[in-house]
């Protein structure tokens, strides 16, 4: 097919061809990339070979898979124009319950993480539900959505149990298989399962976005949802979908941290929210929707991952880690800008 | 007797690495199990063969607490320097901010950089199983602090050192009660915390009456909180009596009960140099000191002497910080080194 178009007599005019550079460049995580290597070499530097040997390595893509994993489907939503401030709770609120079904009426491991998931595809329906047919932001929805969980979090947690966490999640049945695929890290190495889980979701998604039908839906919905109502594009479905896909994942991964520490406590994921939405930021989306990668998102949360290990690993203060994540993130969407500027003259 | 051999092998495998291995040699003679294997010719022969560039390199001791960077934590780390300072060791101090998971991803830091021992507060022991694990099995000693009392064995501590919490409770909830209190409010302020839980129901059960709890916002927002406590105060003019769990809490609920025309007696639990004034003064009733600095220093000297000596304090039991209690009769004394922030 290439070939063709390469040496046809009728070359099309309206395809210009852009070099290698220029294209790269007009990448969205391009920002975040030369992010992660600044970051990189920037705590190889100050903590020593160690940061990048596999104790280190598995301890920063652990929270990186931690921030990852969230981050993905957030700047799916974020493409499609919309946020979700309840998804940091949200991970708190599955993990509780799941540490309730397996604890309190003891169910097994595999149905209570279907359950969860279930609550998460509802919890996601009535954020996308309230959002397209109030019509209101979903700024302000889902800050009542993550406001709600919270105090539901807090009140149901302590009229079930008595306490604000739930231990003794290590003694129900199925735990040890599921802590194998869900929390736990392979034998030989400190790798947590979660990263696998992350970098397959990343894949997913990217996939998603550049190969589907849906991926243009996605685009489409948050460049102008209007013009993509009038061509045809299922708006209503698009947004719901990706707010549904949000919050099961926040279950998926407040499952995974309930059988990571064997426990859920009433205030997990408060503030995470904001965390994901740097990475996906940082990562090349823009606040105002219709543009932005999955890949980005990533890089992001990796960014932040190594952040996070590397200052208490370079024995820094770590009064100081927001400070730096604070920084990074205004130099990364600057960077992202600036770019972006260029990309666009280079091309004009 | 099987797990402490098991604890005594692991410290010697460890110095393989450590920084007190030929002093061990050396001072050792009187240790049991320990010196049996040390005076083994192949351990010697290994003894002999370390440099001393590896042995610096675990002469940090790591300390990885919950604290949420406010004043009570701040004197812990304070305990901690100084003793680093007084004893001529590294030590390194970091905080999870109450989160479990960020707690133990901070330990599997700190066992990455191979420290010469580990310093952890435990509220919920559950979440730090695996990565104590690993740092066991990395034959690194380790201390639990603050929280964490009724597991500190199951996760391999040679120690505990803080207050039972319960205990403390009971203590203060009979002390208000002593006092004339008919119906205590207490102040809870952080949403997940299993000591302050702990606290409540000792107060409950030591105060006998009426016992309710507040959540409020916390110590990032004390002027909510104080709005808190004094809506609660206006709206239950029966309310005689309030515990606070925190000391920045304990001064909101000074100044809420001040400003709600309250005449409810008012404790708190930890001091600051404000709890200290406010008792001077007769705002405030008494406070349940559990002696923080303790749990800083404590821990530092007692992996100081494990390193050093192969010794344990305790004897398989917690060592206790607390509590004490600070009221009107010795407020003045405590008060200078509550000033200096170490009390």
């Amino acid at each position: 097919m290439a070939q063709v178009a390469e040496s046809g007599l009728a070359r099309d005019e309206r395809l210009a061809r852009v070099g290698l550079a220029a294209r790269l460049f007009q990448r969205p995580e391009i920002g975040s990339m030369v992010g992660v290597v600044a970051v990189f070499f920037l705590f190889l530097w100050a903590a020593g070979a160690k940061f990048a040997e596999l104790d280190g390595f598995a301890l920063w893509t652990d929270e990186a898979s931690n921030v990852g994993i969230m981050a993905v489907p957030v700047a799916l939503l974020m493409i499609a124009g919309e946020f979700d401030l309840s998804a940091g709770v949200m991970t708190g609120s599955a993990g509780l319950l799941f540490a309730y079904l397996v604890t309190r009426p003891d169910l097994n491991v595999w149905p209570a993480i279907l359950l969860v998931l279930l609550f998460g595809l509802t919890i996601g329906f009535i954020n996308g539900m309230l959002v397209m047919k109030t019509r209101l932001p979903s700024f302000i929805v889902t800050l009542g959505t993550f406001f709600s969980l919270a105090g539901l979090n807090a009140g149901l947690t302590r009229r079930a149990t008595g306490s604000v966490y739930i231990p003794d999640v290590d003694t129900a049945s199925g735990f040890r298989s599921a802590h194998r695929f869900l929390g736990s890290t392979f034998t030989t190495y400190a790798f947590p399962d979660r990263v696998i889980w992350w970098i397959v979701i990343t894949v997913v998604a990217t996939w998603v976005l550049a190969r589907t039908r849906f991926g243009n839906w996605i685009f489409a919905v948050g460049g102008d949802a209007t013009a993509a109502r009038n061509v045809g594009v299922p708006v209503l479905r698009t947004k719901i979908a990706l707010f549904m896909t949000t919050s099961t994942m926040a279950s998926l991964l407040g499952i995974m941290i309930a059988l990571q520490i064997r426990s859920a406590q009433a205030d997990q994921g408060i503030g995470n929210e904001f965390v994901y939405i740097i990475a996906a930021v940082v990562g090349g989306c823009l606040l105002t929707g219709g543009y932005g990668s999955a890949v980005g998102a990533s890089i992001g949360a990796l960014i932040m991952g190594m952040i996070t290990v590397g200052i208490p690993f370079a024995g820094w203060n770590s009064d100081y880690q927001r400070l730096f994540l604070g920084v990074i993130l205004l130099l990364a969407v600057m960077l992202n800008t600036l770019i972006r500027w260029a990309a666009a003259r280079s091309r004009a | 007797m099987t797990e402490h051999e098991q604890v005594e092998w692991e410290a010697i495998e460890e110095d393989e690495t450590g920084l007190s291995r030929r002093e061990l040699f050396v001072k050792g003679g009187l240790l049991t199990a320990g010196a049996a294997f040390l005076g083994s010719p192949v351990a010697a022969a290994r003894a002999a063969a370390k440099s001393p560039a590896a042995a610096e390199a675990s002469s940090t001791f790591a300390v990885v607490t919950h604290g949420a960077g406010d004043a009570f934590w701040a004197v812990v780390k304070k305990g901690v320097l100084k003793a680093g300072k007084d004893l001529g060791v590294k030590v390194n101090y970091s905080e999870s901010f109450n989160n479990p998971q960020k707690q133990a991803q901070l330990i599997g830091t700190a066992v990455a950089r191979k420290p010469g021992g580990l310093v952890v507060s435990a509220p919920n022991p559950s979440a730090l199983k695996d990565p104590l694990r690993r740092a066991r099995r990395a034959g690194v000693p380790i201390i639990t602090i603050n929280s964490g009392v009724q597991a500190f064995k199951s996760l391999g501590a040679i120690t505990h050192v803080g207050q039972t919490e319960t205990i403390a409770g009971r203590g203060a909830g009979q002390k208000l009660k002593a006092a004339g209190g008919k119906k205590l409010l207490v102040i809870i302020h952080e949403q997940g915390n299993i000591g302050l839980e702990q606290r409540y129901s000792g107060a409950k059960s030591g105060f006998g009456g009426k016992t309710s709890r507040l959540q409020v916002k916390g110590v990032s927002d004390i002027s909510t909180t104080t709005n808190q406590i004094k809506t609660k105060l206006r709206a239950d003019r029966s309310i005689d009596a309030i515990l606070a769990l925190n000391p920045q809490v304990g001064v909101a609920a000074k100044d809420a009960a001040a400003s709600a025309n309250s005449k409810a007696k008012i404790a708190t639990f930890d001091l600051s140099s404000d709890v200290i004034k406010a008792i001077q003064r007769g705002q405030m009733l008494f406070a349940v000191d559990q002696q923080q600095f303790e749990q800083g220093y404590l821990p530092i000297v007692f992996l100081y002497l494990y390193r050093y000596n192969l010794n344990t304090v305790g004897g398989g039991q917690p060592v206790l910080t607390g509590p004490g209690y600070v009221e009107k009769g010795n407020a003045s004394k405590v008060a200078a080194y509550a000033r200096r922030g170490t009390r």
